[in-house]
């Protein structure tokens, strides 16, 4: 309740900010002044600016607020209860605490209080309605003397809007600044926690074991169990060059078709249809491959004698795959299309046909942009994991047969945070290391691919 | 190219064999020509005959999990087998705590009342009353769940107990399967799902019209039921899907417009600005698991906030959406003709007032579309959301953020893995009919803005 309060008195004093800046500058020069004798900027630029004076001392106490408020009421309180209550371990001493703040708040316990709780209660109680009143009264007093310290220094002769404007472009710098601290935090947070799991499992065994086979731990630390990395290396491999060997055929004769043969009408109606493939989340691929496509292809393999299994790497890769093919056509399309119109006019003018000109010359003039589509694919399937997750079988093998059961990297990081290992156990941590091995392998992948484009678009922009 | 194949022979120079080798290579070339086409189309086949099939096997699958058996019972609330207390009032002078313990024992009084016998009473009388049927089969054949609906009428309103209500009762997912013929009705009893006694009930029920295949509103507005798979429904995962857009319409929306900004009109080109940039393009390639990861580690292990919130899957589906609104944005405010800036500056606005007084408007349809494209992105995303605990069973629908929720996409991971799979399996794929359906709402709504809204320079 406090809290809308203190936004609603927090938006009341913005706004009246806001007015006294325009009404000051507005007495300060009249309307019909002469050109020479205007301020400098419009009154709504001295407006917010004041309002700004006025939010951002106010926030500044609001935020100190919530960081001290805990620590502050804690000190106090504790200082009221009895020493051999204070002098309980830290686990109850917090049950302690959580019936005061529940007496408190006047929902009450069930059973008897004693007096030293009700005490505290009362006390805590009075601490909360002194706080937010106090609150409210600093962010009134911050706002306020932002107000007036903003109105003073209006006068014609302020540029009220070089100011707002470089608040607005701090803004927007800090608003970029988060997309760099995700990547830091990423790097940060997989970097600690591999570093973490590294100092129970060394790192040889991770990256050069055979066997995959994390023993459940739910509490304690035991390393047990084995954590070799090359088994979901090869299955995450396996399942990935299935898929592009999908994708890539279909995709590149989808893109070449659209971009060089298909009527506008062809075009029209076939490109969105295949993009929708782009737009159906990965969860529905999964059921799909685990429920038809894996059934599908083990009865096509029971018909011709073949042993193909319902959930194995075949299936997981064939239906990523399907998911792909948008991925490569959109791509490669945008890099046929960009091929010059001349290269094509010399080659057919030279009596070629239109797919000897595309073979021999717009493809090899288009190939760089292409590997980057073929490499961005390749990074798009090794980090896929729902289809993976359904429809790959989750055997951590090493197998050389696609119609086997599989896993990847992926499903691993999916096995190890999700069932009820203890967080600081290897079986846990081991998802971060496995976390930084898909980052590392997929950026390399992304930075390689788009210098290639870049590159490519260079050449020919 | 016919013209070609036409040229007299003597023409060139009189040497046949030459003229001849051109003529049969042509032909070859030809034909390459033609197979290459083909292909083309074929692959072009291929992809629209996938996108068929998926939307085709989904919605063959998934649409009769709509309608579901049904029994519509006539139930007598008699007051005899339904024998409680009136329901407590808050006495003066009584805390909160000690009014809500009487409460939750009325509460568990009215829960421990012998629903299955007023539903069994009910049964009972639309049949004749020489048919021996048992307690057994009878509670088999209504789903668990229909006990708190009475209950929760009656929470709702205790001076109906004594009346006569009308009502619809789901029959339980196995009589659904039964009925439906998602079972092989040849198998042994010991494979068969439901009781003999309980299989004929159900075909005596469906013969005389009270078990009827309805329309079954309680696939949106129920929560997920462990007991009562055939009242499950997918109020907690749209409501845990709705927080999470919101977050990251709150969040991503912002953030990535203002940064697209900064970095397409403000940012100068140095080193800075290129490493932000490729910074950029690389994370909207990292695979969204990592996000996830990020997710458990940052707002889960160090900032303590709580598992399994739509806070939290809300926040890591922004940082995994906002490289896409970026992206996007950028290329929209890069298609604005730069004499709409050099006008504003030409006629003395500064660089800010150009870019929001003139450019920012013209560029706003091309932000909603960005925005809808990220959203939709994040609606279809299950991996990271699994990392961070939302794979939880819940039973109720998230009252606020950070309460604990499911997701539509994480709803039908955990609907696919369910163990009564003949039941499960059409309502997975009811439930990606209503993902498949919100997204091509999504997607339907940028389309529009992208054709109508949008000018082209």
């Amino acid at each position: 309740m406090s809290d809308y309060l203190l936004v609603a008195i927090l938006l009341a004093l913005m706004a009246v900010g806001y007015q006294i800046g325009t009404s000051r500058i507005r007495s300060l020069v009249p309307a019909g002044a002469p050109i020479a004798d205007r301020p400098h900027s419009r009154p709504p630029y001295h407006g917010l600016l004041v309002a700004l004076w006025c939010a951002v001392p106010a926030l500044a106490v609001i935020f100190a607020f919530w960081f001290f408020e805990p620590f502050i009421d804690r000190y106090f309180v504790a200082s009221q209860l009895p020493p051999e209550v204070r002098a309980l371990p830290d686990a109850q001493f917090a049950d302690v605490m959580r019936r005061i703040q529940q007496i408190a708040s006047g929902f009450g316990v069930v059973g008897d209080t004693q007096p030293y709780e009700n005490v505290a209660a009362t006390r805590l109680r009075t601490m909360e309605t002194i706080w937010s009143l106090a609150l409210i009264g600093l962010v009134a007093v911050a706002g306020i003397v932002g107000i007036f310290f903003a109105r003073n220094r209006i006068s014609p002769s302020l540029r009220a809007r070089n100011e707002v404007e470089r608040a607005i472009s701090l803004l927007l710098i800090l608003c970029s600044a988060v997309a760099v601290l995700t990547t830091v935090g990423i790097v940060a947070s997989l970097l600690g926690e591999a570093i973490h799991f590294f100092s129970f499992v060394s790192p040889i065994d991770f990256f050069f074991g055979t066997v995959w086979n994390p023993a459940f731990s739910s509490t304690g630390s035991s390393a047990s169990g084995d954590f070799g990395l090359l088994p979901l290396l090869a299955g995450t491999l396996m399942i990935s060059i299935i898929a592009i060997a999908v994708a890539l055929p279909i995709g590149l004769m989808t893109a070449i078709y659209m971009s060089e043969y298909a009527s506008p009408m062809v075009r029209n109606v076939a490109k969105p249809i295949i993009e929708i493939l782009a737009g159906i989340p990965t969860i529905v691929y999964g059921v799909f491959a685990l429920t038809v496509a894996g059934p599908a292809f083990a009865a096509a393999g029971a018909m011709f004698g073949l042993d193909i299994r319902a959930t194995s790497a075949f299936t997981a890769g064939a239906v990523m795959g399907v998911m792909i093919i948008p991925f490569i056509s959109s791509l490669s399309d945008d890099i046929i299309t960009q091929v010059p119109r001349a290269m094509r006019d010399g080659s057919l003018g030279l009596g070629a046909t239109r797919s000897e000109t595309i073979k021999r010359v717009v493809l090899p003039a288009a190939l760089p942009g292409i590997v980057g589509a073929f490499l961005l694919a390749v990074s798009r399937a090794i980090g896929e994991t729902m289809i993976v997750v359904l429809a790959a079988g989750n055997s951590p093998l090493l197998r050389l047969n696609p119609f086997e059961p599989s896993t990847s990297v992926t499903v691993s990081i999916v096995n190890q945070l999700t069932g009820d290992n203890d967080f600081s156990s290897p079986q846990s941590l081991v998802a971060f290391a496995l976390g930084l091995t898909l980052f590392v392998m997929t950026l390399g992948l992304n930075v390689v691919a788009l210098y290639i484009v870049r590159r490519y678009r260079e050449q020919y922009e | 190219m016919t013209a070609m194949s036409e040229i007299a022979p003597g023409a060139l120079s009189g040497d046949a064999s030459k003229v001849d080798l051109v003529i049969r290579s042509l032909r070859a070339r030809h034909g390459r020509e033609k197979r290459f086409r083909f292909y083309g189309i074929l692959a072009i086949g291929l992809a629209v005959a996938m996108v068929l099939l998926l939307f085709g096997s989904v919605l063959k699958q998934g649409l009769p999990a709509f309608w579901q058996a049904t029994l519509s019972l006539d139930i007598n609330l008699d007051p005899e087998i339904i024998n409680i207390d009136p329901q407590p009032v808050q006495a003066a002078g009584q805390s909160p705590a000690e009014y809500r313990q009487q409460l939750t024992a009325w509460q568990r009084s009215l829960s421990l009342v012998n629903w299955n016998q007023v539903i069994e009473k009910a049964i009972r009388a639309e049949l004749p009353a020489d048919v021996e049927i048992t307690a057994r089969d009878v509670n088999a054949i209504v789903t668990s769940g229909e006990r708190f609906t009475l209950r929760d009428m009656i929470l709702k309103d205790p001076s109906i107990i004594g009346t006569n209500v009308r009502l619809n009762m789901l029959a339980s997912a196995h009589v659904d399967n039964w009925l439906k013929g998602n079972i092989d009705r040849n198998l042994g009893d010991a494979q068969q799902q439901l009781s003999p006694g309980a299989r004929e009930l159900a075909d005596d029920l469906a013969e005389r019209g009270i078990i009827t295949q309805k329309f079954n509103p309680g696939l949106f507005l129920n929560v997920d039921s462990r007991s009562s798979p055939a009242s499950s429904g997918l109020a907690g995962a749209f409501m845990g899907s709705l927080y999470m857009m919101l977050i990251v319409i709150l969040l991503a929306v912002p953030i990535g417009v203002a940064s697209a900004i900064y970095l397409e009109e403000f940012a100068p080109t140095n080193r800075l600005t290129d490493i932000i940039e490729v910074n950029i393009n690389n994370l909207a390639a990292v695979p969204s698991i990592v996000f996830g990861l990020l997710g458990v580690a940052v707002f889960i292990n160090w900032f303590h906030l709580p598992l399994s919130a739509p806070l939290v899957g809300g926040l890591v589906l922004t940082l995994m959406t906002l490289p896409t609104i970026i992206i996007a944005t950028r290329s929209t405010l890069r298609a604005i003709p730069p004499s709409i800036r050099q006008a504003a500056l030409g006629l003395g606005a500064s660089h800010t007032q150009a870019i929001f007084h003139h450019v920012l408007p013209l560029a706003l349809p091309g932000i909603l579309t960005a925005t809808i494209i990220g959203v939709a992105q994040a609606l279809g995303e299950t991996a990271p959301l699994l990392l961070i605990g939302m794979n939880a069973f819940v039973a109720n629908i998230p009252a606020s953020p950070v309460d604990p929720a499911t997701a539509l996409p994480v709803q039908i991971y955990l609907w696919q893995a369910n163990e009564n799979y003949n039941f499960f399996l059409s309502r997975t794929n009811a439930a990606i009919i209503v993902l498949l359906a919100l997204m091509l709402l999504l997607n339907a709504i940028a389309i529009f803005l992208r054709q109508r809204i949008q000018r082209r320079w």
